[in-house]
């Protein structure tokens, strides 16, 4: 029996002080991941929204192919859960029978609601582009076209109407799902939030602050990879072109152009959820000083101390502060942009850290402390999963998937 | 277009119920709802703990890892003991070696040795899981695996745990871990296999000095009915609104 015991958490959990005996870090770095990849899907999301809901032309650009990555990234949210859960296989219990006075129990509920959603509205908008495929390809020899025809052809689902009146159902059916889509889409993630904040037993987590703060934060971080992921492309094609017409090529010019204009009027709204994520943050740490309860004198040990510089310098500083500035300067140029959206991830992401590690960092003794120590090269399944390659393979997954999805549904190309 | 499709909706409506209705007919129960009819109602299990008897033998956290195989070595346990050592500077010092499993023949207290002379009191605080009336593990599990008996002790069904740790999260006293080998969330029954056959639990019976009891709060004859009626006790941490049934004699506010 002893050869195959596994003890959840020894492997990366430091003690020191006072600690109960079945205490460890049981929500490491997959946890971090889970609600950093649901905000990112719910901030893509709403980014599409705000075109094809608030008619935000100025976001018209980056609409379609936020709202295609957004799809990219739904399997993404459940991977970090099947990675963390020690019987993923009965994963789907949760559809089976849902507790639900338990937070996770909506998981499945709202998450393939908003799967339908996202998926409904993708098809909404590339009807007409599946449509037009079906018929182009059908003239085109080779088994490949032809396969690609009969995909295309199933995608249609057998709407092969595509005149003005049965558009115009189209663009009413995107914007109807749009809508819908927001509120799920900050459900979805307001609840990770949730899942957090009613945990009374954790000093650091209980806020009702806690859904606000992350839906906030999840936008920022959605907006802030949508806006990432769009300039790499375009800078990509715009390689691609001056490699083809030469440097000073119109072509060049007016990709160059687009992309500016694109990235200066996204970030105006990345500011501002950034504002609000901020503001709300501060807040809560402020109330929970000038209150001063029982769990203050390890909370501030914990983020004054041991976690100084993940919280106040990594997240506050370089993933909050800079970027807010690099922002704001007037004249933004594209290498500027890119590093403060960088920034903004990763500031997102340490906050995800700091509340999932943080959260832990204490005993419920409040008499001890533990340390985090993530696994980075793997010598079992466990610490393979719950560490630094399984983070990263969580990742790696929607770029992955969007390469493909993007293949069927281009998201890019004006069509 | 339209005749075809008043047809369509009907077919798609009585298509729709016909496949859903002997659907419905059937439910999957969770284990919860499933095991709702376990237990005697007219019992409710609590437990009393003497700290004023505890002399820290370990002996209980013993009996109980060999009574519900929980790997003797491994860094988990259902129950533990925890040693207090206050000293005159107000200063608590706690540890609990491997859960107190080995007693504490060491006067060493995390590689520090306190003088005698600094000591002011020193005491034994037993720990196990409080079955509390408002349990939060059992409200957030997301599938109703954990759930509490009729008579009160909340159990986890290992066939149904998906091993999310929400419920190690939620509880305040950190009693819940995941068992080794089962990897399913784990915590201490109150030897429901035993109690429910008129058995004493584990460690009740493996206490030579009687720190620990266990009866029947429903039953004001039961000598801990009579103990929690007409003694000072205290419940571990109340202030989380989770009404633990393991009630203390002898405490002291710098338990934790």
């Amino acid at each position: 029996m002893t050869d195959q015991l596994i003890i959840h958490g020894l492997d990366w959990t430091l003690k020191d002080g006072f600690v109960y005996p079945n205490e460890f870090i049981y929500w490491s770095i997959q946890i971090v991941m889970y609600p950093y990849m649901t905000g990112l899907v719910a901030g893509a999301f709403v980014l599409s929204s705000l075109y094809h809901v608030f008619g935000q032309k100025d976001l018209q650009g980056i609409a379609r192919f936020s709202l295609v990555f957004s799809m990219a990234l739904l399997p993404t949210a459940m991977l970090p859960l099947m990675f963390h859960l020690q019987h993923p296989f009965r994963g789907i219990n949760v559809m089976f029978t849902p507790h639900f006075t338990s937070a996770i129990a909506a998981f499945g509920i709202v998450f393939s609601t908003y799967a339908m959603i996202v998926l409904s509205e993708v098809w909404f908008v590339y009807r007409r582009y599946f449509v037009e495929q079906t018929i182009a390809l059908r003239s085109q020899p080779g088994f490949g076209n032809q396969a690609k025809r009969l995909l295309y052809n199933v995608l249609t689902l057998g709407a092969f109407d595509v005149s003005e009146p049965a558009l115009a159902i189209d663009k009413k059916g995107v914007k109807i799902l749009a809508a819908i889509g927001i509120p799920v889409a900050c459900f979805l993630h307001g609840y990770a939030g949730f899942i957090f904040g009613s945990v009374k037993a954790n000093a650091l987590w209980m806020s009702p602050l806690m859904p606000v703060i992350f839906i906030m934060s999840a936008v920022v971080s959605g907006i802030a990879l949508c806006m990432l992921t769009y300039i790499i492309i375009m800078e990509y094609k715009k390689l691609q072109a001056t490699l083809a017409k030469g440097r000073g090529d119109e072509s060049v010019k007016e990709l160059g152009g687009v992309e500016m204009d694109v990235i200066t009027k996204t970030s105006r709204y990345l500011l501002s959820f950034l504002v609000a994520a901020i503001s709300l943050e501060l807040l809560d740490l402020i109330f929970r000083g000038y209150t001063a309860m029982k769990s203050w004198d390890i909370l501030r040990s914990v983020m004054f101390h041991d976690d100084f510089i993940n919280i106040f310098i990594l997240q506050y500083g370089c993933g909050n502060l800079i970027p807010f500035i690099l922002l704001l300067i007037p004249r933004p140029s594209i290498k500027r942009m890119l590093l403060a959206l960088v920034l903004v991830l990763f500031g997102v992401f340490m906050m995800r850290w700091n509340v999932v590690i943080g959260g832990q960092a204490f005993s419920l003794s409040f008499e001890g402390f533990m340390h985090y120590k993530m696994p980075i090269i793997p010598h079992s399944l466990e610490t393979y999963k719950e560490g630094l390659f399984g983070a990263l393979t969580v990742a790696s997954a929607p770029f992955l998937i969007f390469w493909g999805i993007n293949k069927i549904v281009p998201s890019l190309q004006k069509i | 277009m339209n005749p075809s499709r008043r047809k369509f909706v009907k077919t798609a409506l009585g298509g729709g119920l016909a496949a859903t209705l002997p659907l419905s007919a059937l439910k999957m129960l969770s284990p919860a709802e499933a095991h709702a009819s376990i237990g005697d109602d007219k019992v409710r299990w609590a437990f009393v703990v003497d700290t004023e008897k505890c002399v820290g033998c370990g002996l209980c956290v013993k009996a109980c890892k060999l009574e519900n195989e929980v790997p003797y070595d491994a860094p988990v346990t259902r129950t533990w003991v925890e040693r207090y050592v206050i000293t005159k500077d107000g200063k608590s010092h706690i540890d609990t070696p491997n859960g107190g499993r080995d007693g504490f023949t060491s006067p060493k207290i995390r590689d520090e040795v306190i003088p005698a002379d600094e000591i002011t009191q020193a005491f034994f605080v037993p720990k196990l899981c409080n079955q509390c009336s408002n349990p939060a593990c059992v409200q957030v599990c997301p599938v109703g695996a954990t759930f509490q008996t009729n008579d009160g002790v909340v159990l986890v069904d290992r066939s149904w745990c998906i091993g999310c740790g929400y419920c190690i999260m939620a509880c305040p006293y950190g009693v819940r871990f995941f068992h080794p080998v089962y990897k399913t969330a784990e915590k201490c029954t109150f030897c429901y296999h035993r109690i429910s056959k008129g058995l004493k639990t584990a460690c009740v019976q493996a206490c030579p000095f009687g720190a620990r009891q266990i009866g029947n709060l429903k039953d004001p004859a039961d000598p801990v009915t009579k103990i929690i009626m007409t003694q000072r006790v205290a419940v571990l941490k109340s202030e989380y609104g989770t009404k633990p049934q393991v009630y203390y004699i002898g405490f002291d506010e710098r338990v934790r």
